[in-house]
């Protein structure tokens, strides 16, 4: 096994764009999508985040977990101002459809239209969705 | 083109390695690059070479095993996610290896496209 953390990475900047649909609990992707966003961001890579259909439940402020038995790992989205991830995103029609807004959420987000989004994700170099 | 490939479900209960397989086999065949294979998710379950479908079942594991040792592409799976599922150095089918995260990221900043297969 390599430790990659140990290696100093010298190639080029690319626009990594993570886009989150799923709901926190139920699957393992958004857990394990947020593992891959934080690396990304360790390999000092231009990332967004995006959070679209029920992924923004993965944001979704007071998530009591105990009775799933799942771990709430909710508070983890907190880390990424330190990996200096700031293009952070919520999709407007998304929060709406599901009754949030902004100050549900566990970090601040910029809103945008699924239009806004679609935008967005023209000017990226790589997308992918967990 | 040189090409990155996500492979985030496992072989049987879900269409995404084949598929995944078949697009890497025919973009070799088409002479493009393939950087890396990386095996997320459920998908590091491609790697276990305990697997053993019925005979006239195809065998993912073994497909992308030897798909890897004839043309030299990299067989990666997260250490992670490999862990969490029971899957380690043992375990481990010809081809694959295990190794972080950061080669998938790396995959994606080398190669010019990051095709993933999953939902």
């Amino acid at each position: 096994m390599e430790d990659w953390e140990e290696d100093e990475f010298d190639g080029p900047v690319k626009k990594f764009m993570y886009v989150n649909r799923k709901a926190p609990y139920g699957t393992v992707y958004a857990l394990e999508g947020l593992e891959v966003v934080l690396i990304t961001a360790a390999f000092d890579q231009d990332v967004s985040l995006v959070f679209i259909d029920d992924g923004v439940f993965q944001i979704k402020k007071d998530q009591e977990t105990s009775g799933v038995n799942m771990k709430n790992f909710s508070p983890t989205y907190r880390a990424l101002e330190g990996y200096e991830v700031e293009k952070v995103y919520a999709e407007k029609e998304s929060l709406e459809a599901r009754g949030l807004s902004e100050e549900d959420l566990v970090i601040p987000v910029e809103i945008l239209s699924a239009a806004e989004i679609s935008e967005l994700m023209d000017t990226q170099d790589m997308i992918v969705s967990f | 083109m040189k090409l990155g490939i996500l492979v985030n479900e496992g072989p049987f209960t879900h269409q995404a390695s084949d598929t995944a397989y078949q697009f890497t086999k025919a973009a070799l065949e088409k002479g493009h690059e393939i950087v890396r294979v990386f095996f997320y998710h459920d998908g590091v379950n491609n790697s276990n070479k305990q697997a053993d479908p019925p005979s006239d079942d195809r065998n993912l594991v073994t497909l992308w095993s030897e798909l890897g040792q004839e043309h030299g592409v990299e067989l990666v799976v997260c250490v992670a996610a490999a862990m969490r599922r029971g899957i380690n150095d043992d375990l481990l089918a010809a081809g694959f290896k295990i190794s972080g995260l950061g080669q998938l990221v790396e995959a994606g900043i080398i190669g010019d496209r990051l095709v993933t297969f999953g939902d």
